[in-house]
């Protein structure tokens, strides 16, 4: 082996059907992983891009989510009993946010099923679940789960400006989608299909097309949007944006129940606030037994959403329910500067017993490599930091 | 709609002493048969004109507390006397063990025999006191709860240090070590090894539990000897039959169970009754099951009604049956090379090795080269099974898979049939000549034909991680389910398979509390 060649070729990491022009437009080439494929960072500034997001549009790169096709007449039931909400009830065209849980509640992952057709549906989520999904087929006899993370392409388009600039691209009709509905276009010789969903709080789409297509749809989107302000964002805007709308993170707010080792490290939905995805009426879901107790009783935890007092975002802080910082009743699980609401925010896991009482949280700053910490105020927030109507409007506002 | 207390699917003894003691306590109970007899693997069938067979051909740990409880000695059972385990070798010189003593080897054998018996009845002590009861499950336990942990600790520790040590070093070795550690004769040592890996996924060198399950064995009466009561089986049967109906249970056959009636609304899930193949239905306040567990959940409740991790532990229970049955309609009475009667249950395996390399083949999908055989010839203890003057020599052939390579084609078939026989006529020349009819039910067929999964007896494989607290899984160790109102009561409950009785008595006891 010569020293110029990869140790470990299996190792590099993989390009995404948009790789190609994600590269042209990076101005940092400043990448992490995500599955095994590159994903941006950012392309030039998180925060910039960030404005982009909130101001005009910007596409993020979703192929690497993973993406499942389950078909079959038992698919309903299959998803019925694997998810805490009601499936029975979504309809065609429609998408729904959904949480999965191991017998004990602990959330396994969140995603979003796609109700694409009769008996057939698209799971998306955030990491690998084909094993625990394959169990939940066990037993079943007709229903067929298909891994497709690698040849649909997916792309987020989100921004205020979104809705104008596929109007430009041609896309008739698209002025009737409501949030999370779907709709499909006919795009070259293959078929676009456009949700209206998204994980920035602001109007915006999600594409999807089978991964050949992929550059076809990026150069149609870009070429229409060039007057509406049209810019890639990485992670770091993303994760901003999720922030401000109150959206979860996996390996920030939770730990996926089947990758923890101690078995209070994960969480159930009501701790992460996510209790009104479970309907308890459905009679049958993976959990159900132990959600249940745990209504009776209540979560040892519940995510909240805090607005610090000061300026410095409290990023690893620890949450008191006094001032002098001797009762820790939770902590900080993301934190930010929030140019929108012109205040430091947070999302913090807070012992449920204590959440309504007095929040204190010691926020850790550096300036100038020197260390310091200050004892700040907190107050609970019940609603999104940002919702702004036009995220929801439809038809939504042209620009 | 006719509503009952509770319905018990499946009349063999584990469901027929259920019934037996839930009718006694007042409650109405149904009991369905899928098959046209009550008995389940302990009903006789006429396998050739005139003779008659059972897959269980002996008794070797049926409680005597239930035979007594259900007074099944007004009933027609007396339980019989132990009978010898003969170790056959072909030249004649065989090897008897019966009680604390063992003929046909060196007098050191003899006397390391009485030694090693009186120290596994020794340690089966320890197990005995916990075949009727439900282990608790782990964890927010009651003070009964814990002390029955302590009991068994205790019962332990008050064998004193050396014992218990010793206890502790012994109970996960493989037979074979514990074997050669004692005895120098091979027939001996296969022998003996017999019960450890009768009806199992082991052979002699299979590490962790076959020793336990030999300790297991001897928790019955005769220290787990082997008996046929004076009318064979079938009395037993006959005897759980009407006590269970003398009771005022109501005993249904020819009545398969198509699904359990599980409603459910936002109160979660209720076993509410059954619906039959023939699309009868029933209510009850709760459902036993003595299906096997993957039967009962999957077939029966459906998976839709259970929980995904639940689900897939049951799915990897190991339930592959490795025992195939022989009947063979025989003449006369069959002559052994060296012996007066055959009237023990005599074993050919002639080294442990023998049932090891058996093993070696099934693992891989053969059926064995050299099998190794267990048989009874139970004509002698209830005449009712041959005509007049004539035997039935019933036999345990192991290890045979159920999913053999290639499949079970009427070759096939007849090629096991053809080396179990030749193998037997090594021991019993005279035999072929008897031979009027045979029948060789292998692990599939005893699927099909009792709808036992894998045609396994114990319906769930006996190792450590699905014993006590642990069987057949957790969340369903305690005769409860994950379903309110559906309960196990099969041999695939704690203390589990074996003509035993103990699920069907523990199960009632929880219905009852």
């Amino acid at each position: 082996m010569t020293t110029n060649q990869l140790r470990y070729p299996d190792e590099e990491l993989r390009h995404s059907p948009f790789h190609e022009r994600m590269v042209a437009l990076s101005a940092r080439d400043s990448w992490s992983a995500w599955n095994g494929y590159k994903l941006a960072n950012n392309f030039y500034d998180g925060e910039y891009e960030y404005f982009c997001i909130r101001n005009m549009c910007g596409t993020y790169d979703v192929s690497p989510m993973q993406k499942y096709e389950i078909t079959g007449s038992d698919a309903e039931r299959m998803l019925d009993r694997l998810v805490t909400r009601d499936i029975t009830k979504l309809r065609e065209d429609r998408v729904t946010y959904v949480v999965w849980c191991t017998d004990d509640g602990r959330v396994i992952d969140d995603g979003t099923i796609f109700k694409t057709g009769p008996q057939k549906y698209m799971l998306t989520c955030g990491s690998p679940c084909i094993a625990w999904f394959r169990k939940a087929c066990f037993g079943y006899k007709d229903v067929d789960v298909k891994d497709v993370s690698d040849t649909i392409a997916g792309l987020a388009f989100q921004g205020p400006t979104s809705y104008s600039v596929l109007k430009a691209m041609g896309l008739d009709g698209v002025e009737t989608l409501k949030p999370f509905g779907i709709m499909n276009f006919p795009f070259k010789e293959t078929e676009l299909m456009v949700s209206r969903t998204g994980f920035t709080g602001d109007l915006g789409y999600e594409l999807w097309i089978d991964a050949e297509h992929a550059l076809d749809l990026w150069d149609a989107l870009y070429a229409a949007g060039e007057d509406y302000g049209i810019q890639p964002f990485g992670e770091e805007a993303l994760n901003m944006a999720r922030m401000e709308a109150g959206f979860i993170m996996p390996y920030m707010e939770f730990a996926e129940a089947l990758k923890t080792v101690h078995f209070e490290h994960d969480q159930t939905p009501a701790e992460l606030g996510l209790d009104w995805l479970v309907d308890f009426k459905k009679p049958r879901f993976n959990g159900r037994a132990a959600l249940l107790k745990e209504k009776e009783t209540g979560p040892k935890y519940t995510l909240c959403k805090l607005d610090i007092e000061g300026n410095k975002p409290a990023e690893g802080a620890e949450i008191y329910s006094d001032k002098d910082c001797a009762n820790q009743i939770g902590y900080v699980t993301s934190a930010m500067w929030s140019p929108v609401v012109k205040a430091s925010i947070a999302l913090a896991m807070i012992e449920t017993k204590h959440k309504d009482g007095d929040l204190w949280a010691e926020v850790y700053y550096y300036k100038e490599l020197r260390p310091y910490k200050k004892v700040a105020k907190c107050t609970l927030q019940n609603k999104p930091f940002y919702a702004p109507p036009h995220a929801k409007k439809t038809p939504p506002d042209p620009f | 709609m006719q509503h009952f207390d509770t319905i018990i699917i499946g009349a063999g003894h584990n469901g027929l002493i259920c019934a037996s003691y839930l009718a006694k306590s007042g409650q109405k109970v149904l009991v369905l048969e899928a098959s046209d007899r009550v008995g389940g693997l302990a009903a006789s069938h006429e396998f050739h004109p005139g003779f008659k067979a059972s897959i269980a051909q002996s008794i070797n740990q049926f409680s005597s507390k239930i035979a007594s409880d259900l007074n099944l000695a007004s009933h027609g059972y007396t339980p019989g006397e132990a009978m010898a385990t003969i170790g056959l070798s072909a030249d004649g010189n065989n090897v008897s063990i019966n009680g604390d003593t063992v003929t046909g080897v060196s007098d050191k054998d003899a006397a390391s025999y009485k030694k090693y018996r009186k120290m596994m009845l020794k340690y089966s002590g320890v197990l005995k006191p916990f075949s009727l009861k439900t282990i608790p499950r782990i964890g927010n336990n009651s003070l009964a709860e814990m002390m029955l942990f302590g009991k068994m600790g205790l019962g332990l520790r008050m064998m004193g240090k050396e014992d218990m040590q010793e206890f502790m070093r012994m109970v996960t070795l493989p037979t074979r070590d514990l074997m050669d550690e004692n005895f120098d004769s091979e027939v001996l040592k296969a022998a003996l090894c017999w019960d450890g890996v009768a009806g199992s996924t082991n052979a002699p060198r299979s590490p962790n539990h076959s020793v336990l399950m030999m300790l297991y064995r001897m928790t019955g009466d005769h220290g787990g000897d082997h008996s046929l009561p004076s009318g064979g089986i079938e009395s037993l049967v006959t005897a759980l039959e009407t006590a269970a109906e003398s009771a005022g249970a109501e005993i249904r056959t020819s009545a398969a169970v198509k699904q359990i009636t599980i409603d459910g609304d936002e109160n979660g899930l209720k076993a509410s009754g059954i619906e039959l193949a023939s699309g009868e239905t029933f209510t009850a306040d709760r459902v036993v099951s003595t299906a096997d567990p993957k039967t009962t959940f999957f077939d029966l409740a459906g998976v839709d009604n259970l929980e995904i991790g639940f689900t897939n532990r049951v799915n990897r229970l190991n339930t592959n049956g490795y025992v195939a049955k022989l009947h063979l309609a025989l003449s006369g009475l069959p002559e052994f090379n060296g012996l007066d009667q055959p009237d023990g249950r005599m074993i050919i395996a002639p080294e442990q090795d023998t049932i090891e390399f058996a093993w070696d083949d099934a693992k891989y999908g053969d059926a064995p080269e050299n099998p190794v055989i267990e048989m009874v010839i139970p004509s002698l203890s209830d005449s009712s099974m041959a005509p007049d003057g004539q035997h039935v020599l019933s036999a345990n052939v192991m290890y045979v898979p159920g999913n053999l390579n290639g499949g079970w084609t009427d070759e096939a078939r007849q090629k096991l049939l053809d080396r179990v026989i030749d193998e037997i006529a090594k021991y019993a020349p005279s035999i072929r000549g008897q031979i009027v009819g045979s029948e060789l039910l292998t692990p599939a067929d005893i699927e099909s034909n009792y709808g036992v999964t894998g045609g396994h007896w114990h319906h769930v494989e006996f190792s450590l991680h699905t014993m006590m607290m642990m069987r057949p899984t957790y969340e369903a160790a305690q005769y409860k389910t994950p379903i309110s109102g559906l309960y196990l009561a099969g041999a695939g409950s704690h203390p589990g398979g074996g003509l035993m009785g103990g699920p069907g008595h523990n199960a009632a006891h929880e219905i009852l509390k």
